[in-house]
C-alpha cells in the first residue's frame, strides 16, 4: 500500500520538556488508524504539528512525497489535509449550511469576493455534504442552537468539502452518547471506503477504537510504545500498564477479532 | 550628571500617581473585564475631594488623614457606580460596559463643575515636607522623595493582597472564570464591587497624593486617562509589577522629553507603547490573552440575513424622505442632516471592522481626520481641484489604514485597540506639530467645494449620494463572501485557518476598507465645513464613533448608523443647555441599562416578541434556494 | 433530598428540558444517562441555576432553588463539577482548592486539604504546580477535589469519565464509591454505560429533555428495549 503520510522522528520540546519525543510512523492510503494514549501523552501536540498549528522542534512530516513540515495550517489544508477538532470551532453566528459554504468559498478561492451574496454561492454543493453526514434537515438552523453531536457531524462535513486525501480527527466522538459514537464512526468508515480517504484519529473510547481502527498506535510520555493491530496492542503488557488498565470499563470483545 | 540624576528622581516622583491610577485600572480590567474609561474621573474626584478635606483638616495628621479619607470616599463612589451602572450590564456584549463608563465621565465632569466650580485649585503643600533637599547640588523637593518611597510600598501591599490572601486568590480565580467561582459558592457580585471599589480608591489616592505637585482641575480626568492606559498596556494588562515598571518608564521618559525634545511630549509615550507592543505584543510582563478564555459574554448573535420586505420599505421611505427634505426644510436642518450622514458613514466604517471582524479600534479617527487632511492638503499645497481631492481622500486614508493595520493586525483584543490608539496619536501629533504644512492647531481653513456644489442643497445631495452610497457598500460587503470570511475569522480563527482562510490578510483588507470609508466621510466633512483642525484626529473623535456603534448595537448591521443619528440629534438638542454633559451622560447610561443590546438590538428584540416568532430563517433559506 | 419538578429550560431559543421531574434520595448515587444533546448537562446547570429554568421547581432540602444566584445554590450544599473541568489554570493546586473552601456543614462529610490529598495522592505530589501544567486526568481529579472543599451534601458530576484514559477512569470509579461510603449523595451524568453501572445505584434515562426510564440497573438490564431505544450501544 502507498503511504499518504509519513512522520519521521518528530520532536517537540517546551523549555526542555519533551512533549513529543522522536515519533515516527506512517499512514497508508485508505487506512483508518487510531492514535491513543494517556492524557498528556502528546497526542494533540502531535496532531497540531501534522497540521501546522505548532512548529516541530525537529523531525519531518511528509504528505505523499511532499515535505510539509512547519507549513501553516491553511497551506496544509490546501494540500489536501482536513481536520476536525476535539472542541468544535464552528462559526457560531452562521447557519449550518453557511458553515459548509464558508469552507467551499475558501476551497474555490472566492474569499475576497466583494460582489456576490455569500449565501447564494455553492449552496447546492454544501447541501450534498450535509446530506452525507445526515444534517440536511438542519441546514438552515443557526449553528449556536445545535446539539453537541450534531456539531461534530457538521465539523466532519466541513472537513470533507475540499475532498481531502487525509483526515485528522481529534477525539471525534468525545462527548457523544454510545449510540451516536457508533453511528459517527460507521459514517467515517464508509467515507474511508467510498472516497479512499485516509483517517488518523485520537480517541479515548476503547469501544470505538477496537471496533473501527485498522491499526492502533499508542503514545506514552511523548514516545510511541506500540503500533499494530487491535489484538496485538491489547495484549501488549506495557500498554495495559500505562493506559488500558484492567479493561473492565469497556466492552470485552473487539470487532476485528 | 547631577542634573541627570535629579531628572530621574523627578520622573520617579511623577510615576507615583500614575502607578496608583494604572494599577487600579489594571485590577478592574483583570477581574471584571471592564475597560473603565471613568477611571480618570475617579482620579480627578480624588484631587478635588482631597483639596476640600485638606482645607478642613489641619496639620500632619490632617494632611495624611485627608489623603486616606479621600481614598475611602472615592472607593465608596466607585462601589456605588459599579452597583448602579455596571451590575445590570455585565451580561451585555464584551466592551459594551465602556460606553456606560463613558457616560459616567460626562456625569462626573458636570457634577465636579457644579460642586467645585471651573477654577483650578492649588494643592496645599505637605506639612513638614515643604522645602527641598540638595542632592548632588541639585534641589530635590522633599515631597518628591516621600512619593518615591510610598509607591513601592503600595506595590508591595497590593502584591501581598493578590498573591498571599484568600481574597487575592479569589480575585485571580475570577479573572479567569467568574461563573465557576460563583458555582463554588463565592458571591462574585460583591467580589466585583470590592475590586471596583479598591481600584477606584487607588485612583482617588493617586489624585490626592499628587495635590502638592499638581493641584486639581477639570481637565485632569482626560489628561491622566491616556497615560494610565498606556502604562497598563506597556506593563501588560493585569500585571501590577508591569504597571509599576511602565509607570516609571513613562514618567522618567516624560521628564527627559520635556527637557531635551519639547516638541515630542505629546506623542512620546505613544511611540514607546507602539514600540513595546510591536516587540512584545502583550506588554512587558503581560501574558497572552487566549481568545475565549473568559467565555463569550452574552448570547451569540443570530445569523445575518438581508432585510425583509418591511425593513426594506422603511429604509426606502427614509431615503425618500431625505431626498425630499430640501423642499420643505430650512438650511440649518439640511446642515444637521449632512452632519448626521457624515458621522453615520464614519460610524458604519468602524462598525464594519468591529461588528463583523471583532476588531475594536480605539484610533479610527486617524482615518476620518486623515481623509479630511488629505483632501485639504491636496487643495492647499497641490492646488488640486475639489473633485480630485475628494476622490483621493478615501484612497489616501485607505493607504494610511493599510500601513497602520499592517502593524496592528498582529495583535488582538485590548492590545490591538491600544496600538491603534497609539498610531492615531502619532497621526494627530504630526497634524498638530508640523505647522508649516498642516497649520498646526490653527488647522486649515477655506477648503471649499467646487462652484457647482457651493450652495447647501447641492452639497446636501452630494453628501447623501456618497454617504449613503458608502454605507450601502459596507453593508453589501458584509453579505459578500469577504464579509463572511471576516466573520469566520472572528468566530473561530483556528477553524478559519484550518480551512485555508488567511485570517490576518482578510482582517487587514477589512481594516483598509474601513479606513477608506472613514476617509470618504472625512472628505465629505472637510468640504462641508470648509476647514479641518487637529481635533478631527483626536482620541475623543475615535471614542465618539466607538460610543455610537455600541449605543446602536454591535451585533446588528444598522447599529452604527442608528447610533450616529441618535447621538448627533440628541447632542444638537442638548448642547444648548448648561449642564448638557450631565444629561447626555445620564441618557447614555440609561440607554445602556435599558437596552444592553443597543438601540437596534432592543428594537429588534421587541419586534420579535411582538410578532411572537423565532427569527425567520426559513424565509432566507427559501429565498436563497 | 433533591427533587426536580416539571423543569423546563431553554438555551437561546432551543427548548432543552421539557418538563423534567425526578428525585434523588440521601446517600444515593444516581446516573443520568442519555444520548448526546438529550439534556443531561442542562439538567445539571438547571439545578445549579447556571441555566435559569423557565418553569418548574428545583427543591433541595425543602427549599426551592429556582431564581437564586449560583453562589447561594452552592452555599446550600450543592457541589458542581462541570464537564469542561474549568480549573483555574493560573492558580496552583493549593490555590484552586482554596477557591472552593467553604465552612463545614452539618450532615455532610467534611474535607480538608490533607484528607483530599489522601483521596487523590497524585494531587499531593503536585500541590505547588499550576493548573495548566497538569494532565487531563489530574485536572479532573483537581476539579472534584476543589468542589469537595465546599463540603457539599450532594455532588453533581458532569461526565467525569469523558476524555480520560481508561486506567484513570478505573481510579475515578473507585473514588466515587469511596465518596458514597462517606455518605455523600452523588448525581453523575454519563455516556459511558460501563462506568455508570460500576458506580451508580440507579439510572435515569433522559431523551429529548424528558425522563424515559427511572430504576435500578437490574431493571434496565431486564428491559433491553429501553436501552436499545435510548442508549443503543
Amino acid at each position: 500500500m502507498t503511504e499518504i503520510l509519513r512522520v519521521e522522528r518528530l520532536v517537540k520540546s517546551y523549555d526542555g520538556f519533551l512533549a513529543v519525543n522522536g515519533v515516527s510512523f506512517s499512514v497508508a492510503e485508505g487506512e483508518l488508524k487510531a492514535l491513543i494514549g494517556p492524557n498528556g501523552a502528546g497526542k494533540t501536540t502531535c496532531f497540531n504539528m501534522l497540521m501546522g498549528q505548532i512548529r516541530p522542534t525537529s523531525g519531518d512530516v511528509f504528505l505523499g512525497a511532499e515535505r510539509i513540515t512547519g507549513m501553516r495550517p491553511r497551506r496544509v489544508w490546501r494540500k489536501g489535509v482536513g481536520r476536525t477538532f476535539q472542541i468544535t470551532g464552528t462559526y457560531q453566528t452562521m447557519t449550518v449550511i453557511e458553515n459548509v459554504q464558508m469552507a467551499l468559498l475558501s476551497h474555490h478561492r472566492r474569499l475576497f469576493d466583494l460582489r456576490s451574496r455569500a449565501w447564494k454561492l455553492f449552496r447546492g454543493e454544501a447541501f450534498e455534504f450535509l446530506r452525507i453526514v445526515g444534517m440536511a434537515e438542519q441546514a438552515d438552523r443557526p449553528c449556536s442552537e445545535l446539539a453537541y453531536g450534531d456539531l461534530k457531524r457538521l465539523d466532519l462535513a466541513i472537513a470533507l468539502t475540499h475532498r481531502p486525501r487525509l483526515l485528522l480527527m481529534d477525539e471525534p466522538t468525545a462527548g457523544m452518547a454510545p449510540s451516536a459514537r457508533v453511528e459517527l464512526m460507521r459514517l467515517v468508515a464508509e467515507i474511508v471506503a467510498e472516497q479512499g480517504v485516509s483517517v488518523l484519529f485520537t480517541e479515548h473510547d476503547m469501544d470505538v477504537v477496537f471496533a473501527h481502527a485498522h491499526h492502533i498506535m499508542v503514545l506514552n510520555r511523548g514516545e510511541l510504545i506500540a503500533d499494530g493491530d487491535a489484538a496485538a496492542v491489547r495484549r501488549n503488557p506495557k500498554v495495559q500498564e500505562v493506559y488500558l488498565g484492567g479493561g473492565t470499563l469497556f466492552a470485552a470483545e473487539d470487532a476485528n477479532a | 550628571m547631577a542634573f541627570f540624576l535629579a531628572q530621574i528622581l523627578n520622573g520617579l516622583a511623577n510615576a507615583s500617581a500614575l502607578f496608583l491610577v494604572a494599577s487600579g485600572l489594571s485590577l478592574i480590567f483583570g477581574v471584571t473585564r471592564v475597560v473603565n474609561f471613568a477611571h480618570g474621573s475617579f482620579y480627578m474626584l480624588g484631587a478635588f475631594i482631597g483639596v476640600t478635606l485638606m482645607e478642613m483638616l489641619p496639620g500632619h495628621v490632617g494632611f495624611w488623614g485627608a489623603i486616606l479619607l479621600t481614598g475611602l470616599a472615592v472607593g465608596l463612589i466607585g462601589a456605588i457606580v459599579e452597583m448602579i451602572v455596571l451590575r445590570p450590564i455585565y451580561r451585555a456584549p464584551e466592551l459594551f460596559q465602556l460606553v456606560a463608563t463613558f457616560g459616567v465621565i460626562l456625569v462626573i465632569q458636570d457634577l465636579a463643575l457644579m460642586i467645585w466650580g471651573a477654577a483650578d485649585r492649588m494643592g496645599p503643600r505637605a506639612p513638614g515636607l515643604r522645602g527641598v533637599v540638595r542632592l548632588w547640588g541639585e534641589p530635590i523637593p522633599k515631597y518628591d522623595l516621600a512619593l518615591i518611597a510610598i509607591t513601592p510600598l503600595v506595590l508591595l501591599g497590593l502584591w501581598y493582597l493578590i498573591t498571599r490572601t484568600r481574597v487575592g486568590i479569589l480575585i485571580r480565580a475570577a479573572t479567569q472564570d467568574r461563573e465557576m467561582v460563583g458555582a463554588l459558592g463565592v458571591n462574585q457580585a460583591w467580589l466585583f464591587t470590592g475590586v471596583f471599589a479598591l481600584g477606584s480608591a487607588l485612583a482617588g489616592l493617586g489624585g490626592a497624593l499628587q495635590l502638592p505637585k499638581g493641584g486639581a482641575d477639570l481637565l485632569m480626568d482626560f489628561n491622566i486617562l491616556g497615560p494610565a492606559f498606556v502604562v497598563v498596556v506597556i506593563g501588560g494588562m493585569g500585571s501590577l509589577p508591569g504597571a509599576f515598571l511602565a509607570a516609571i518608564l513613562i514618567s522618567v521618559l516624560g521628564v527627559f522629553g520635556v527637557t531635551y525634545l519639547p516638541q515630542s511630549t505629546l506623542v512620546l509615550m505613544f511611540v514607546v507603547m507602539a514600540i513595546v507592543l510591536i516587540v512584545r505584543p502583550y506588554g512587558l510582563l503581560g501574558r497572552e490573552e487566549v481568545a475565549g478564555e473568559h467565555g463569550q459574554v452574552g448570547r451569540p448573535e443570530p445569523p445575518i440575513r438581508p432585510y425583509g420586505q418591511t425593513a426594506r420599505l422603511v429604509v426606502m421611505a427614509l431615503v425618500g424622505a431625505l431626498l425630499l427634505l430640501p423642499l420643505v426644510a430650512e438650511t440649518f436642518v439640511q446642515i444637521l442632516v449632512i452632519d448626521i450622514v457624515i458621522f453615520a458613514l464614519f460610524a458604519a466604517s468602524l462598525h464594519f471592522i468591529l461588528g463583523s471582524g471583532g476588531l475594536v479600534s480605539f484610533g479610527h479617527a486617524a482615518f476620518f481626520g486623515g481623509g479630511a487632511y488629505a483632501a485639504a492638503l491636496l487643495v492647499r499645497h497641490a492646488s488640486a481641484p475639489m473633485e480630485v481631492a475628494f476622490l483621493l481622500a478615501p484612497l489616501l486614508a485607505g493607504v494610511l489604514a493599510l500601513g497602520i493595520g499592517w502593524f496592528c493586525i498582529r495583535l488582538s483584543g485590548v492590545y490591538f485597540a491600544m496600538l491603534t490608539l497609539a498610531f492615531s496619536q502619532l497621526v494627530w501629533s504630526v497634524a498638530f506639530q508640523w505647522r508649516s504644512v498642516t497649520g498646526g492647531d490653527d488647522g486649515m481653513i477655506s477648503i471649499w467645494p467646487a462652484a457647482w456644489l457651493s450652495d447647501t442643497t447641492s452639497y446636501y445631495y452630494f453628501t447623501l449620494l456618497f454617504g449613503i452610497g458608502g454605507i450601502l457598500l459596507l453593508r453589501h460587503a458584509i453579505h459578500a463572501p469577504f464579509g463572511y470570511a471576516l466573520r469566520a475569522g472572528r468566530d473561530s480563527p483556528r477553524q478559519a485557518e484550518a480551512m485555508g482562510i488567511d485570517v490576518k490578510r482578510i482582517q487587514l483588507a477589512a481594516f483598509t476598507l474601513a479606513g477608506a470609508m472613514a476617509g470618504l466621510a472625512g472628505g465629505l466633512f472637510v468640504f462641508a465645513k470648509g476647514s479641518v483642525f487637529p481635533t478631527e484626529l483626536e482620541i475623543a473623535r475615535s471614542f465618539d464613533a466607538l460610543i455610537v456603534v455600541f449605543l446602536g448595537g454591535v451585533k446588528t448591521l444598522a447599529g452604527g448608523v442608528v447610533g450616529a443619528t441618535f447621538l448627533t440629534g440628541v447632542e444638537d438638542w442638548l448642547s444648548r443647555l448648561q449642564y448638557w454633559r450631565l444629561l447626555l451622560g445620564l441618557l447614555i447610561i440609561g440607554v445602556v441599562i435599558v437596552a444592553p443590546e443597543g438601540i437596534v438590538g432592543a428594537v429588534r428584540g421587541a419586534w420579535m416578541r411582538w410578532r411572537g416568532s423565532a427569527p425567520g430563517l426559513k424565509s432566507k433559506g427559501g429565498a436563497a434556494t | 433530598m433533591l427533587e426536580l419538578e416539571n423543569v423546563h429550560a431553554f438555551y437561546g431559543k432551543a427548548h432543552i428540558l421539557g418538563g423534567l421531574s425526578f428525585t434523588v434520595g440521601r446517600g444515593e448515587v444516581v446516573a443520568l444517562l442519555g444520548r448526546n444533546g438529550a439534556g443531561k448537562t442542562t439538567t445539571m446547570k438547571s439545578v445549579m441555576q447556571l441555566v435559569r429554568p423557565r418553569e418548574g421547581r428545583v427543591v433541595f432540602q425543602g427549599a426551592d432553588l429556582v431564581g437564586r444566584p449560583a453562589f447561594r445554590v452552592a452555599k446550600a450544599g450543592l457541589g458542581y463539577v462541570p464537564e469542561e473541568r474549568r480549573i483555574f489554570t493560573d492558580l496552583t493546586v493549593l490555590e484552586n482548592l482554596e477557591v472552593g473552601r467553604q465552612p463545614t456543614r452539618e450532615g455532610a462529610p467534611s474535607w480538608s486539604v490533607e484528607r483530599l490529598f489522601e483521596l487523590f495522592p497524585n494531587l499531593a505530589e503536585r500541590r505547588g504546580n499550576r493548573g495548566k501544567a497538569m494532565s487531563g486526568g489530574e485536572q479532573q481529579m483537581l476539579t472534584i477535589a476543589r468542589t469537595l472543599m465546599g463540603n457539599p451534601l450532594l455532588l453533581l458530576l458532569d461526565e467525569p469519565s469523558e476524555g480520560i484514559a481508561p486506567i484513570i477512569v478505573e481510579q475515578m470509579a473507585a473514588t466515587i464509591l469511596e465518596l458514597k461510603a462517606e455518605g455523600l449523595t452523588v448525581v453523575i451524568s454519563e455516556q459511558n454505560l460501563h462506568f455508570a453501572r460500576a458506580v451508580a445505584d440507579r439510572a435515569i434515562i433522559i431523551e429529548g429533555g424528558e425522563k424515559k426510564f427511572d430504576g435500578p440497573f437490574a431493571e434496565l438490564d431486564a428491559r433491553p428495549e429501553v436501552s436499545d431505544a435510548y442508549l443503543a450501544v
